[in-house]
């Protein structure tokens, strides 16, 4: 049976538990609301999320362990002769699995009875042409091994899937009976719906919290793969970034230390520029403009962060990068090129005024008029209030926008390439090309990649390494708001 | 009721501080304060009564034009400080409210330290050329708020952290800090104890020999005991003015009786 039947009558069955669960426990209390102890939707909700959810959590595991274990079984059956050479165990077993999803088609389709299936045999049929006329495409002849393979896995889960239904089904039935058996007046249905809730949402930030240390065990493991092949010490205080893809290994120098140097150059100007502009577009916006000028200012700053960055970057590569090649570079003798430092860190500030002046603009009107009040009372003037109080007050959030801020200059890619350029290079000249480590993470795994290469496995090695920058920015930030709160609240 | 003999002490025959003539005042359609006209003398205490939303706080807060920073709020008629119009165009609000400072309704500490709190005032206005000097000023100050003896060892801690009622004299503290010749307090004990309550009416009692103090207040006892002029309002109307003894004895409108009397019981 299909799984999204079974997931229907699982509903099915818990809208009746719904149905059944409220009524059981009015007829326990006799009609009378006031001597259930909950409300009688509870006793609904409780049958009704008895049925549901250990069913949907058989079904669950039932789906993530099947492929795993049939894939297991069935691989070990298939003998060492049948590899050839340049195949391995898990090629031939996704051309098992292809003809097997073949034969169920055929089946499906009423060419072939299921019995017919089992008795189908290399020498009387021509299998790759009958699986062909259903659309699987095969790459090659079907080997015997693999024919006999895709019975056996047609059989197995076959036979999985019907135990998956039958297993789904008797814990939803379970669960009714159970659910329906608990509920009398006394029961307290209320406490248990929300102790089912509770965990739900355990389970939800759970994932969210297991998906987060997947992401980093993946990283940490391709970059122990890499640091297995490149020397640790070569790669954090190198000086040189000159990967070779022609000579594997051995001639590539992988030095971290021009890029982390153009990340944090360009960042650190994107700031210069977003920071200061950001903060006082959001200080005259909440402070000082009318509402007119308010309403027609803050989307027009806020169009900036709907632009995608690609469009930044042209504007980058073909009107900030000449100017300031033209008008500062040349005749002050600082470089010839259009792709530099100050055009990348420029145009990414100007990417980042909304995200600084929109989230400073919220807090700041976060402060309470009081304070304002207070200080005007006192006869400070406008600006003194604004500098000594209400800047002050907001200092928490401001730090976490520009912190925030920040997190994306160092994450930013697209501007780069086409704002500063694709090479490497350690300088203090901010209009000379550079690069950051996004781009070269880019430029490692795009084109032909062979994942065992030091020069491709680099890439994760510089993924981890920006993670673990951004994370301690992150951590500093909140260090700082905390300090702030204990100090003020 | 021995308490209002305070309020029958000689009342000196002084100037007038602050002259309102026909003031309204407009919160969008609301009208708040209507046709309202009254002499406030110079060296003395005047208290503000009347039910709750009569308009006590927005007249208070007139004086020192506080409600130029509500956007729909509208003034009219004339305020004079003396004798000089505080709503001309010449006039700089931020000039004003230095020499007429203001205790808030709700206590509203700057989140900085107790110190810088008080500090605040004297810093901005450079009244103090040295540390020295502000050390000085700002221990009188939380002297003549009460709540000296409470903060004196935690001088660094946030104001925010203190409680409702410290809070509200650390208000009145970073208030008098300026040295304001007028000062508008808006229920300045509402959330003090007796005792507190005792101290910031002696600290009233003793500003009075310099400058003009007016009291929102809900406490007639308060009233009788700490001012020597009361205003009654109710519903926007300045119902009756004048000295505190002979509202309080003897009102001549039958809403202000009905009040006091209701109130005291
Ligand atoms: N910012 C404002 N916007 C609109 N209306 C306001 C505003 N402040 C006060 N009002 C209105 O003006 C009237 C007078 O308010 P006010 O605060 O002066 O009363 P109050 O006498 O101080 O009352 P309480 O004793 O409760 O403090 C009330 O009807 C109130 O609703
Ligand atoms: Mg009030």
């Amino acid at each position: 049976m299909p799984v999204i039947w079974i997931l229907l009558i699982v509903l099915a069955l818990a809208a009746v538990g719904y149905v059944l669960g409220r009524r059981r426990a009015y007829a326990s209390a006799e009609g009378e609301i006031r001597k259930l102890h909950s409300l009688p939707a509870y006793y609904g909700y409780n049958a009704a999320m008895l049925t549901a959810v250990p069913a949907f959590f058989v079904i669950a595991i039932w789906l993530i362990a099947q492929p795993i274990l049939i894939d297991a079984r069935i691989g070990a059956l298939i003998p060492d002769s049948a590899i050839s050479e340049s195949s391995t165990r898990g090629l031939v077993m996704s051309d098992v699995r292809r003809v097997a999803e073949g034969l169920d088609k055929l089946v499906a389709a009423g060419s072939l009875t299921d019995e017919e299936t089992h008795n189908l045999h290399i020498e009387t049929t021509d299998i790759r042409e009958l699986l062909g006329s259903v659309g699987t495409a095969l790459g090659s002849d079907v080997a015997p091994e693999v024919l006999s393979a895709a019975q056996d896995y047609r059989v197995l889960s076959g036979a999985a899937s019907l135990g998956m239904t039958i297993l789904a089904f008797v814990a939803a039935i379970g669960g009714l009976y159970y659910s329906l058996k608990q509920t009398n007046k006394d029961f307290r249905a209320r406490n248990t719906v929300e102790s089912m809730v509770l965990s739900l949402l355990v389970v939800a930030s759970t994932i969210a919290i297991l998906t987060t240390a997947g992401i980093v065990l993946s990283m940490l493991f391709e970059t122990r793969n890499f640091f297995s092949q490149y020397n640790w010490a070569d790669f954090y205080f190198g000086t040189t970034w000159s990967p070779s893809f022609s000579g594997r290994g051995g001639s590539s120098q992988l030095g971290l230390l021009p890029l982390l140097w153009g990340t944090l150059y360009i960042s650190v100007i994107a700031l210069l520029v977003a920071v200061p502009i950001g903060l006082y577009a959001a200080i005259y916006l909440s402070e000082y403009a009318g509402p007119k000028m308010r309403s027609a200012a803050k989307p027009l700053i806020e169009i900036l962060a709907g632009i995608p960055t690609i469009v930044y970057g042209l504007f980058a590569l073909i009107t900030v990068g000449p100017m300031l090649r033209d008008y500062f570079a040349q005749p002050l003798g600082l470089g010839e090129s259009a792709s530099s430092v100050m055009t990348a860190g420029i145009v990414m500030g100007v990417m980042l005024i909304p995200f600084v002046s929109s989230l400073s603009d919220d807090i700041i009107n976060a402060v309470p008029q009081s304070l304002r009040d207070g200080s005007l009372g006192l006869g400070a003037t406008k600006s003194e209030t604004i500098r000594q109080v209400v800047v002050p007050a907001a200092l928490p959030g401001i730090v976490g926008a520009v912190l925030l801020a920040a997190s994306r200059a160092i994450g930013e890619t697209m501007i780069v390439v086409m704002g500063a350029g694709a090479a490497a290079r350690l300088d203090l000249n901010p209009f000379e090309a550079m690069t950051t480590v996004t781009v070269k993470i880019v430029s490692q795994l795009t084109g032909d990649t062979d994942f065992s290469s030091p020069e491709t496995l680099v890439a994760f090695a510089l993924g981890l390494t920006l993670f673990v920058i951004t994370l301690g920015l992150n951590i500093v930030a909140l260090a700082i708001v905390r300090k702030y709160r204990e100090q003020y609240e | 009721m021995n308490n209002m003999l305070m309020s029958e002490k000689k009342l000196e025959t002084t100037q007038t501080k602050i002259s309102a003539k026909d003031v309204n005042v407009y919160y969008g359609d609301t009208h708040a304060i209507k046709d309202v006209n009254v002499e406030i003398p110079e060296k003395t205490v005047t208290a503000f009564i009347g039910p709750s939303g009569c308009g006590k706080s927005t007249f208070l807060r007139c004086i020192n034009r506080m409600n130029d920073t509500i956007d729909v709020c509208r003034v009219t008629g004339d305020i004079l400080l003396d004798a000089e119009d505080i709503y001309d165009k010449r006039v700089d609000p931020v000039q004003l409210r230095a020499k007429v400072g203001m205790v808030f309704q709700k206590p509203n500490p700057f989140p900085k330290s107790i110190y810088d709190n008080v500090a605040y005032g004297p810093r901005i206005h450079g009244l103090a050329k040295t540390k020295a000097e502000i050390d000085e000023i700002v221990e009188k100050s939380l002297r003549r708020g009460a709540i000296w003896d409470e903060v004196k060892d935690r001088l660094h801690a946030p104001g925010t952290g203190l409680s409702g009622g410290q809070q509200q004299r650390l208000c009145i503290a970073r208030a008098v800090a300026t040295e304001p010749e007028v000062l508008l307090m808006d229920e300045p004990c509402s959330a003090l104890d007796p005792i507190a309550t005792a101290q910031v009416e002696e600290l009233i009692d003793d500003l009075r020999s310099r400058y003009s103090v007016v009291i929102v207040t809900h406490s007639m006892q308060q009233a009788a005991r700490v001012s020597q002029k009361t205003a009654f309002f109710h519903l926007g109307n300045l119902v009756e003015f004048g000295d505190t003894s002979d509202i309080f004895t003897n009102p001549s409108d039958s809403r202000t009786e009905s009040y006091i009397t209701g109130r005291i019981g």
